[in-house]
């Protein structure tokens, strides 16, 4: 697959390069009196087709990667504003496509139909007050159902209100790694500073504060499914963001200031391996990596670990330095009864800090 | 007029008929004549890109094969590619230069600072810019500031590598990364020359255009490009001071022990003074440039493609008054939006509606150029000169660029594609690639203006634009698809997660694309160099163009016209008009009236 993808692509340039040098040959000839680098009516002709040309490349370049790279897109949202957004972002490309499809339709036929011949004469326009008047106010219209649709949707994801029974965690962030705090039994995360940074106290919970003796600390974020989570987010160094794109949610996190955002979500870590799109995932990614470790075993090196269960993540996404890229934490949904039985196990802050 | 102008003109009277002595340092090297300044930013501009371009075929190598060991590396990068294999810390550098040099020194720079020179006095019927030596010191603060930016990359600790927008605490701070030492220190100082250049000519810009337009060159007779250029220096003006505040409070941050930034920092193992400042700050005040400077880049090319689609489309530009409309309200809105690089920031929610309300508002005036550019190819006689396919290529990338910004610009939408690869796909089309192509208009249309009537081979030209048009689509178009997959930016690579294994192959198409898209840049290049000194010699209006500047003689001369400044009756755009009965044109037998053309009779006047 790789191979033959960059195959079409080189041949693709050669055939664009022989093509120009065609071009370049056939029009050394004959420079027909005319000065010789002004464009003459065949060079005209020749590159009003290839603007033809070209705009059945761009039709077919976009026709090839909604077909292909579509299946990229992430799998249906898995927390509860998820679907709103995704709606809007499927109007939204819907109509920039139809936009993008006319615009780039009326430019390149325009530079075809209208290549310039001898004895013919352009038409002096040079003003149309309804016209511009029309392809001002469409736009106006159009963006306007958006702007109000779009800010519906964030003010519900942003302005959230905290139900009763939310679930409080501080997501941490340090170079170059996450931890995730619960507020534990009183639901209060305690206060914490990088002042209080001592010992085994890595995320400087404050020693002397009640509410977070109960504190949970731990290195994997568990999340009972259809309970709200408000996330506390807070960087201990520089800054990072929280990427969460299976929940569509990101919020940035800040030394100095603890940011928030909060979804609920809606399926849990086996719902999404069952779900066709993640088996056929897994499937291709599984096929990519025995193949790649059949390459790597041939030269001598150790195969690639294998990959055989998906696990939703969160990813840092503002650049914090070299390893910045492999900055990442295991999120696992669960129901309410797993995630009460896993807290369990976990130390709260008085007990770690006793022992 | 002002009395001022008038005795320059009387000087230049003088000096007309017998040349200036001058010898090589005043003619080619501390000039301050605005021809050669344009060629002196041009070229500098040129060797920038050069470097940035070729930065970036390296940093797509790795993103293409992860971590394979190339001998072009270690040749490149030394000790930042043991055996061949690039190191991550180098790689995030790679990307921060490559974005810094590209964005300022070859499109701020390259772009605004080359045509603006060269077109400004030539289209308003100017001697030279308002103040010649200004404009000396101008680029000479522009060159070190390049110097500098060079210089940066051979530091020990490396070049810096916060990636361009230098938010702090990773660019203030040594410990962060080792980069932020000596190279983040070279960075900010080159950028304190580069904005101090950039004021200079701005102001030099908005003078110029402000008083010294010859007699009956009134705002509304005015090319784009001129209004593009105008507007850009105003703009540049506004915002580039922000910029260098941020900078001076980033400066204080890492050298004097202040807060401005910096808050609750625990790093390399303990806890840091600072207290009370925060990144938000620096976020804001960086895309108060940040943003406008996005219009800088972008206005100067859509200046420049709008003369050149006019002018080979032998036909008005549709909508002139909008047009200028447009470029204005473009100009207001932009200050205005910076917030919509911060919508996930931590910012308040509230004025996240308020940028996105604002955002997508600016998406009007664009959509009216678009279909302007659009309407202007209808009926029209199309001259497929090489600038012209330029012109028509960054209407196309400028559209398709632009759309996607309504996703961006969305702040619900932009929660989960923020700082993806669909925001580098976006703003490459939208504004690197289109203004790229602006760029390459600029220089093939106006070549024989700057090197004295010698033309740029049309051949040569047609591969360069038809190789680029298809490998720049295919650089980019994908890169859409692999950010809406959820892969950050700015990743050294993408095997960390086997979830991302899928979008090996499509990072690799890229990678083969760009290699060749950048290649053909080469073909442009021989084309520049050999035309320079072997291109044939055109007419003195080889484009039949109505502006002023091809009404100077072929030969540069200091005050551009040899007699008196040329007296101009009508806008630049009477392109196949016709007389009053509709028999003929205006002048029988050519499509064309120049600004210096009377109003004959037989024509209807406009109101112009």
């Amino acid at each position: 697959m790789t191979v033959f993808l960059v195959l079409i692509v080189i041949i693709l340039f050669a055939v664009a390069i022989w093509q120009m040098n065609k071009i370049y040959a056939l029009s050394k000839g004959n420079s027909s009196g005319e000065s010789g680098e002004v464009a003459n009516e065949k060079d005209n002709r020749i590159n009003a087709k290839l603007m033809v040309m070209f705009m059945v490349f761009l039709y077919f370049l976009m026709f090839y990667c909604f077909w292909h790279y579509s299946k990229f897109y992430l799998p249906e949202a898995s927390s509860a504003h998820g679907g709103k957004y995704d709606n809007l972002m499927f109007i939204s490309i819907a109509l920039i496509m139809v936009v993008q499809i006319i615009t780039q339709f009326l430019l390149h036929f325009f530079a075809y139909k209208y290549k310039g011949k001898k004895g013919q004469h352009a038409l002096f326009y040079a003003d149309n007050d309804k016209l511009e008047f029309i392809w001002t106010i469409i736009p106006v219209i159009v963006l306007a159902g958006l702007i109000i649709y779009g800010l519906f949707t964030w003010s519900d994801i942003m302005n959230f209100d905290e139900d009763e029974d939310a679930l409080v965690v501080e997501l941490y962030a340090q170079r170059f790694n996450w931890k995730a705090r619960y507020a534990g039994e009183d639901n209060i995360l305690g206060d914490a500073n990088v002042r209080f940074i001592e010992g085994i106290n890595q995320l400087g919970i404050d020693p002397s504060d009640v509410d977070g003796q109960d504190d949970v600390v731990t290195q994997e974020l568990h999340l009972p499914v259809g309970r709200q989570v408000v996330f506390k987010l807070r960087s201990q160094d520089v800054l990072h963001s929280a990427y969460m794109p299976h929940f569509r949610a990101q919020m940035n996190v800040v030394p100095g200031m603890i940011t928030q955002f909060s979804f609920t979500p809606t399926v849990t870590t086996e719902e999404i391996r069952k779900t066709d799109y993640m088996q056929d995932k897994m499937r291709t990614i599984q096929e990519i990596r025995k193949e790649k470790s059949k390459e790597l075993a041939a030269a001598g090196e150790p195969a690639l670990n294998d990959y055989d269960e998906f696990d939703y993540y969160l990813l840092c996404n503002k650049i914090c330095g070299e390893s910045h890229y492999n900055m990442q934490m295991k999120i696992i949904v669960e129901s309410q009864e797993d995630y009460d039985k896993w807290i369990k196990t976990q130390k709260t802050f008085e007990a770690s800090v006793a022992q | 007029m002002s009395a001022n102008a008038t005795a320059l003109e009387h000087a230049h009277d003088d000096h007309a008929h017998h040349d200036h002595h001058q010898t090589f340092i005043t003619k080619y090297i501390f000039s301050t004549d605005h021809k050669m300044i344009s060629k002196q930013y041009l070229i500098t501009g040129l060797i920038m890109g050069f470097i940035g371009i070729a930065m970036s075929l390296l940093f797509r190598m790795q993103l293409a094969w992860p971590e394979k060991s190339f001998t072009i590396f270690e040749i490149f990068l030394g000790k930042w590619a043991p055996d061949g294999v690039m190191d991550p810390s180098i790689y995030l550098s790679l990307v921060t230069i490559h974005g810094t040099i590209m964005v300022f020194f070859v499109l701020t720079a390259g772009l605004s600072g080359t045509f603006s020179n060269l077109l400004i006095p030539l289209q308003i019927g100017a001697r030279d810019m308002a103040s010649g030596f200004l404009n000396m010191v101008s680029y000479w603060l522009f060159f070190i500031s390049a110097v500098i930016m060079c210089s940066s990359l051979f530091v020990e600790a490396g070049p810096a590598a916060a990636g361009w927008t230098i938010y702090p605490p990773l660019s203030a701070l040594p410990e962060s990364i080792s980069a932020s030492g000596a190279g983040m220190t070279l960075w900010l100082v080159s950028m304190a020359f580069f904005i101090a250049s950039s004021l200079l000519g701005s102001l030099n810009y908005v003078v110029t255009v402000i008083n010294m337009r010859t007699k009956g060159m009134s705002m509304t007779r005015l090319p784009l490009t001129i209004w593009a250029f105008f507007v850009t220096a105003i703009i540049g003006i506004v915002s580039f001071p922000v910029l260098l505040s941020a900078a001076l409070l980033l400066i204080m941050d890492r050298s004097f022990g202040t807060s401005f930034f910096l808050s609750d920092i625990y790093i390399g193992g303990e806890v840091l003074h600072n207290s009370g400042g925060s990144p938000v700050l620096f976020e804001h005040l960086f895309w108060f440039l940040g943003h406008p400077e996005v219009y800088i880049v972008l206005l100067p090319a859509l200046g420049i493609s709008s003369e050149v689609i006019a002018t080979n489309s032998r036909k008005p530009i549709f909508g002139y008054r909008a047009m200028i409309a447009s470029i204005l309200a473009i100009a207001f809105l932009s200050t205005i939006v910076w917030g919509h690089h911060m919508f996930v920031s931590g910012m308040n929610p509230f004025l996240g509606s308020v940028f996105t309300f604002t955002t997508l508002l600016i998406a009007i005036p664009s959509a009216v150029k678009a279909f302007n550019y659009i309407t202007t190819l209808w009926k029209g006689n199309l001259q497929m000169n090489p600038a012209m396919l330029f012109s028509i290529g960054l209407v196309s990338t400028f559209i398709t660029g632009g759309l996607t910004g309504i996703i961006l610009g969305d702040s619900t939408l932009d929660i989960n594609v923020h700082d993806t690869y669909f925001v580098v796909a976006h703003f490459h089309l939208v504004m690197g690639i289109s203004a790229l192509y602006g760029l390459f208009a600029g220089v093939y249309h106006w070549f024989p203006k700057m090197f004295e009537g010698k033309m740029l081979n049309k051949n040569l030209g047609y591969v360069h634009f038809w190789v680029t048009a298809i490998g720049s689509y295919a650089v980019f178009f994908p890169m859409h698809f692999i950010g809406m997959a959820g892969l950050p930016r700015r990743y050294y690579s993408n095997t960390a997660f086997p979830y991302f294994d899928d979008l090996a192959d499509v990072n690799m198409m890229i990678t083969v694309a760009a290699i060749v898209t950048a290649a053909v840049q080469l073909v442009f290049l021989y084309n520049f160099i050999s035309s320079i000194f072997y291109g044939k010699k055109g007419p003195k209006n080889p484009w039949k163009s109505n502006t002023l500047e091809w009404t100077t003689e072929l030969k540069h001369i200091h005050g551009n016209w040899a007699g008196e400044l040329p007296s101009v009756y009508r806008w630049p755009y009477d392109y196949s008009k016709l007389n009053e009965d509709e028999t003929e044109y205006v002048i029988p037998g050519q499509d064309f009236v120049p600004q210096t053309v009377p109003l004959q009779e037989n024509e209807e006047e406009m109101n112009h």
